[in-house]
């Protein structure tokens, strides 16, 4: 093939006549340079207007489309009819593009909108948001609870390969950040005890700060936190490309159900993993408290021991554990909820994943902060 | 057709595909010329996506060579194997449409990307691509979420025509479509072909499509292309496999159309 000519319209109105040479190559490549062309020419051609477009030599479909704009529909369909010169290909295809677009105006323009309208419309509607998430989520924990009931009272129905493939992903999978993480919160507490006590000569007291954050707030709060990060978006990203993939939807024409299905496993699950992880972040939170007390306080192991052992209540071992279930339902019960909120695309899993995350950390904060202040009124 | 015609554009020698032990392609070839409609036929599972994937250079074979206008494309460096990329129209079986654009976003895309039109100019042209698919005006603003199968078809459509390749590849594009919308289908794509000289490599099952539209046909099996040749020659081959497919009841309504359309 001949070298690219770029694509020119060439008009003249001599001796009353008005004539249109179409010529070269009329194609995407060359689009920029023929739209000026044609917007330059627009208001110069009307339907008198004899087109010759022997010399164009290649035509395609946005060739097309900017002819069509210059001659109009009219003159489009008085080309593809007369002689023009025009290849038979070329004239199929032209005559296909103005078939398409006959009836089609332009695009109607955008809705302009007052600034102070658009605030009071997005207040409303992030009330309103806010509202439907509260009642979506009573709704859930109605469906999820009452699911949990008929199948509970029917171990035939109990997915046990489920459960503990998803117990190895939320449970197993976690110990090692949590533990890490939690030890290093419990040596950053140690030393800041260390820090401030040493001022009231009461730094031994530093075992106690240790002990009665982790077994009470920290364990149970750090541990729901991370899970919340870790498997509330995993939980939404998976059921989220499941609804995305009419999956979901697959299930219910199968006739079984989805929340049996799918939330059952992934509840019971972390209703089970948050506990023991719970646990280790507890032991290993003292551990790196301990850690710091031996080497920078001199406070050796056994007197380490003995101090939680006499002046630490198992009252808050109980009240740190018994928060973890609590935490453990709200949290399966966000991810998966925002999971069957996804609609359809890549995007809406990213949005209702990064929703599932943050409202989990907010509800386990604000439930624990609730907590803290009954235990408080109750002196447990 | 003139001598250009019969330049081979697409070159694929002893292609060897295998996921895991499960062989899909043996020593498979496979030439498609510039300018034809090459159908490529075979049962469910033989490999036909599979094909088109590792000729666009989606997958990297096993052994074999893959050359499209000449080059190995994954041999290529990135730049200049964008530079051919452009020049292939892809639909895929399932769509592929991106879900988070809308369909006009989605022909847009590559517009702005490629051919660097200014947005507006894109929406334009655009809409005509999107006319040209068959899609009704109002469903250039919709997702792909809320369109039907066949329309998510017309739209994938749509996006292979965005650039005016010069390959266009077709997984399967008139499963899913009404008789009417898919008759109109082959149509364009005749027209296109005629217009702007496309080589296009079809996957069908679609009988009518191979008897109307289609210069050669390619059938696929025993993990291998059994056949490459015009219509006639294929049907005609003494296999069982092809017997069944062009003489079973759904060929013969399908090739007695096809010769009842062109007595008219
Ligand atoms: N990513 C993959 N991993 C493993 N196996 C695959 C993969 N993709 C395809 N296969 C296998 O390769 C074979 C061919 O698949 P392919 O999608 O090409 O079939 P096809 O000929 O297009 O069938 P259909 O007409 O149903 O679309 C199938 O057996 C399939 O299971
Ligand atoms: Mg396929």
């Amino acid at each position: 093939m001949s070298a690219a000519v770029s694509g020119a319209a060439v008009f003249d109105d001599r001796e009353g006549v008005a004539r249109l040479r179409l010529v070269g190559d009329w194609t995407l490549a060359h689009h920029a340079v023929l739209l000026g062309q044609v917007n330059g020419l627009r208001s110069r051609i009307d339907a008198r207007v004899m087109v010759d477009a022997s010399e164009l030599r290649v035509l395609d479909t946005a060739g097309a489309a900017l002819l069509l704009r210059l001659l109009g529909g009219e003159g489009v369909h008085k080309l593809v009819g007369s002689d023009s010169g025009l290849s038979e290909g070329g004239r199929a295809l032209l005559a296909a593009v103005g078939d398409a677009m006959v009836g089609r105006g332009a695009a109607p323009a955008a809705r302009k909108g007052s600034a102070v309208g658009d605030v009071l419309a997005h207040i409303g509607e992030g009330v309103g948001t806010f509202w439907r998430h509260a009642v979506d989520l009573l709704g859930f924990v109605g469906l999820t609870l009452s699911a949990m009931l008929r199948v509970g009272l029917r171990p035939s129905r109990w997915r046990l390969t489920s459960l503990v493939a998803n117990l190895e992903q939320t449970g197993l999978h976690a110990v090692p950040i949590v533990a890490l993480l939690t030890f290093l919160v419990g040596a950053v507490v140690a030393f800041l005890g260390a820090t401030v006590l040493a001022d009231f000569g009461a730094s031994v007291f530093t075992v106690n700060l240790v002990a009665f954050s982790f077994l009470r707030e920290f364990g149970v709060l750090l541990t729901a936190i991370l899970v919340a990060g870790r498997t509330a978006s995993a939980y939404t990203a998976q059921i989220g490309s499941m609804r995305a993939n009419e999956e979901v939807d697959a299930i219910r024409a199968l006739g079984l159900d989805p929340v049996e299905l799918l939330v059952l496993p992934r509840m019971w699950a972390l209703l089970f993993a948050l506990p023991m992880l719970t646990f280790i972040a507890m032991i290993s939170g003292i551990l790196g408290g301990m850690l710091v007390c031996v080497l920078s306080l001199g406070i050796p192991v056994p007197m380490f021991m003995s101090i939680i052992a006499n002046d630490v209540g198992v009252s808050h071992f109980i009240v740190g554990m018994a928060k973890a279930p609590i935490f453990a339902f709200l949290i399966a019960l966000i991810g998966c909820m925002e999971g069957f909120k996804v609609e359809g695309s890549a995007q809406s899993v990213g949005t209702h994943t990064t929703s599932s995350v943050v409202q989990s950390i907010f509800v386990v904060i604000l439930v624990n902060a609730i907590a803290a202040m009954i235990c408080m009124e109750m002196g447990w | 057709m003139s001598a250009a015609a019969s330049e081979t554009i697409i070159q694929v020698r002893g292609l060897v595909n295998r996921f895991g032990t499960h062989v899909v392609h043996e020593n498979l070839d496979l030439d498609v010329r510039r300018g034809e409609i090459l159908s490529v036929v075979g049962g469910s599972g033989t490999g036909k996506s599979v094909l088109l994937r590792s000729i666009i250079g989606l997958i990297r074979a096993a052994s074999g060579s893959v050359r499209v206008f000449g080059e190995d494309l994954l041999a290529l460096p990135a730049a200049q194997r964008s530079l051919l990329e452009r020049r292939f129209g892809v639909l895929f079986q399932k769509g592929a449409l991106f879900s988070s654009l809308t369909v006009t976003e989605n022909v847009v895309l590559p517009l702005i990307e490629h051919a660097r039109l200014s947005r507006p100019e894109a929406i334009r042209l655009a809409e005509v691509k999107i006319a040209l698919a068959g899609l009704p005006a109002n469903a250039g603003d919709k997702y792909p979420s809320e369109l039907s199968g066949g329309m998510i078809k017309r739209a994938a459509l749509a996006r292979a025509l965005a650039l005016d390749p010069d390959i266009l590849f077709l997984d399967e594009p008139t499963a899913g479509l009404d008789p009417i919308g898919a008759a109109a289908f082959d149509q364009l794509i005749l027209t296109l072909r005629n217009a702007l000289g496309l080589t296009v490599f079809l996957v069908t099952h679609d009988l009518d499509t191979i008897y109307t539209i289609t210069d050669r046909v390619a059938v696929l099996a025993q993990k291998r292309v059994l056949i490459n040749d015009s219509l006639a020659a294929v049907a005609a081959l003494d296999d069982d496999w092809i017997q069944e497919y062009f003489h079973g009841p759904r060929g013969r309504a399908a090739s007695v159309a096809a010769v009842g359309e062109e007595s008219h």
